[in-house]
């Protein structure tokens, strides 16, 4: 039991990015509200952010800048920064993702006054049936 | 191996691999400013043939079994990233040129019946950011600028989707849909990065390579394989994964199911490839049998059971994008095979099945243009009235079903090779099964075209809208009889990643 207590405790990160992920990832498959999956994957997304953080950290290490250029600088151990960098990149990536979404989600709004997905596949299927609306190149809206 | 690696002088070819990349990212955003229908159209064809022009100068480049690499700002790897040419990713870069060129050519005439003009100028400065974000995965070699680019890629990607919707509504859905699965598929691939990353420290490919083999069987590496290969399989719709593409495919204008048909599920099934082969040890049995009990089946079920739905779909949009799902079958199976053949097969059939599938959408595009509508009753008797379009869909056809002298023949015929080779009896019956279940939806197609009469009829499309499309019918004969730009160039890639 104390083994693995500490096995816990030791990777306390991981088990966070883990129920993260996992509340991320179960909110996008279960919500039909197309905003809440959008913060859903907001959700799936920062936990990787900080599963990459987490990875960098060194016991004791401090931020790696380099206060005093002249003295040997060998001993101090330093966290990696790389993984901080590429999740910059990958924070830039998920803003456009989510910025993208949401317009498509106004876009959306727009044009069925709801943002629910079973109500767009009803409307969807209603369309279907009463215009036999067939992907039609000359209705133009 | 023949590698030869050439760096650091002024000579043109040295700067082959970054030109091949930035060329369209650089017109994208002139597009905007200058904001000129026809001039940013004749810009992004100027900049596709550029891309065109270097690929080809690229494939002369390696096509003795060279290895061309350019470091970004002058870093060397493993800090700096790197971009690295081979035939393997040479021939695709090719693929994604000469598609784009080509599609470029037929939204000309087809763009302006489906995006409202002033929306011209923005659609093109994101088919070219698409372009750059495709070619970009296929040249780099270093991972994290993997999932930048595929990240470019499919964010323009889903922009394009959307824009059917001024055609149809339910383009939108699609695209959020695919928008949702995609960034999913990207978030498990930077997982599986960030496992990679964890376990040896690197982000260059060959220097990771020699860190996992000192590393066997360490439990962080087959994780972030997992990771990667299910991110890898949302992006190019491995079969449970796939639910986004039908509908993608169907609501999205004609010239960008065309280009996505073509390209974008194949860069992202080379990135799975290029993983394998060049990131991990694929001789290791973790590798294998993932593949084997997990990828070979899920093959097998796409080839036969999205074939078997494309024969009962009326949407002659959505039954080509099912078809496309039993294609990527052909293609994930070759690759899971593990040996030399079927790798080959893979690749070449990565090629010949892109521009096959660009002809047929195209010239089902053209159909469109006439009728206006993409349902299989509309297509009665046009097989007179518009030839040249049907004589184009049906050897794209041909070349779909695998007759030989068409390019189809030659990919499904390697791909038979190895699966015999490797023993397994009851794939290769499935494979000519799959071929059998094609002869039947293209058959209804072609009955309904030269063989049913016709209500209305219409006139042939213009001759701007008729070339690209011959042009790709006759890629589908001219890979079918001459073999020596795709299997030849397969072979040298499988060599050089099966080293």
């Amino acid at each position: 039991m104390d083994v693995n207590l500490n096995f816990i405790y030791g990777h306390l990160p991981y088990w966070l990015f883990i129920i993260l992920m996992l509340s991320g990832l179960f909110i996008v498959v279960s919500r039909g509200n197309l905003i809440k999956k959008i913060v859903g994957l907001n959700i799936f997304q920062t936990s990787v952010f900080m599963f990459y953080i987490s990875i960098g950290k060194m016991k004791g290490g401090t931020a790696p800048i380099l206060l005093d250029k002249s003295a040997d600088n060998s001993a101090v151990i330093y966290s990696n920064p790389l993984p901080h960098v590429l999740i910059l990149t990958a924070i830039v990536v998920g803003i456009a993702t989510t910025a993208l979404g949401l317009a498509l989600i106004i876009k959306i709004r727009e044009e069925y006054d709801t943002v629910e997905e079973d109500d767009i596949q009803k409307m969807d299927q209603k369309d279907l049936k009463k215009y036999n609306k067939k992907n039609v190149l000359e209705t133009n809206s | 191996m023949a590698s030869e690696i050439k760096q650091g002088t002024l000579e043109l070819v040295n700067h082959l691999p970054i030109l091949q990349v930035i060329t369209p990212m650089l017109i994208a955003p002139i597009l905007v400013v200058l904001n000129n229908k026809t001039l940013s159209w004749l810009l992004s064809f100027l900049g596709a043939l550029a891309c065109l022009a270097i690929s080809i100068l690229l494939i002369q480049a390696v096509s003795d079994g060279s290895i061309l690499t350019y470091y970004l700002g002058g870093w060397v790897p493993p800090i700096g990233i790197e971009y690295r040419i081979d035939a393997a990713n040479a021939i695709l870069l090719f693929l994604i040129s000469i598609i784009s060129a080509i599609v470029l050519i037929f939204s000309y005439s087809s763009l302006h019946a489906e995006i409202p003009e002033e929306k011209h100028t923005l659609f093109y400065s994101c088919f070219l950011l698409c372009l750059t974000g495709l070619l970009g995965v296929v040249a780099t070699a270093d991972i994290f600028n993997v999932f930048v680019f595929l990240e470019i890629s499919s964010l323009s990607t889903y922009v394009l989707v959307a824009q059917g919707a001024y055609l149809d509504r339910r383009a939108l859905s699609a695209s959020f849909n695919y928008l949702i699965m995609g960034t999913i598929g990207a978030t498990f691939f930077v997982i599986g990065i960030g496992y990679i990353y964890m376990a040896t420290g690197s982000l260059n490919m060959m220097d990771i390579a020699e860190r996992v083999n000192q590393l066997s069987d360490n439990r962080t590496i087959q994780a972030g394989f997992a990771f990667i290969v299910v991110g890898m399989g949302l992006k190019l719709a491995m079969v449970p994964l796939h639910v986004w593409l039908p509908n993608a495919y169907t609501f999205a204008p004609t010239v960008v199911t065309c280009f996505l048909a073509a390209t974008a599920t194949k860069v992202a099934l080379y990135v799975l490839i290029r993983f394998v082969f060049s990131v991990f040890n694929y001789e290791d049995n973790f590798v294998n049998e993932l593949f084997f009990l997990l990828l070979m089946p899920l093959a097998v079920i796409a080839m036969i059971a999205a074939s078997v739905i494309a024969i009962f779909k009326q949407n002659l949009k959505k039954l080509l994008a099912y078809s496309s799902l039993a294609q990527i079958g052909y293609m994930l199976l070759g690759l899971s095979l593990m040996n030399q053949k079927g790798l080959a097969s893979s690749l070449v059939h990565m090629v010949n099945h892109g521009f096959t599938k660009a002809a047929l959408f195209m010239s089902l595009g053209a159909f469109m243009l006439k009728t206006k509508n993409a349902y299989i009753k509309s297509l009665r008797g046009l097989g007179k009235s518009m030839p040249f379009t049907s004589a184009a869909f049906v050897i794209g056809g041909l070349s779909l079903i695998g007759v030989p002298g068409t390019a189809g023949f030659i990919s499904k015929w390697l791909l038979l090779e190895a699966a015999l080779e490797t023993g397994y009896w009851l794939v290769a019956i499935l494979i000519i099964a799959s071929s059998l279940f094609a002869v039947i939806y293209i058959w209804k197609i072609i009955e309904v075209l030269y063989f049913s009469e016709s209500s209305e009829s219409y006139n042939e499309v213009s001759v701007l809208t008729l070339m690209p499309m011959w042009i790709l019918a006759l890629f589908c004969i001219f890979l079918g009889i001459n073999t020596s730009l795709t299997v030849d160039v397969a072979n040298m890639a499988t060599e050089i990643l099966f080293k």
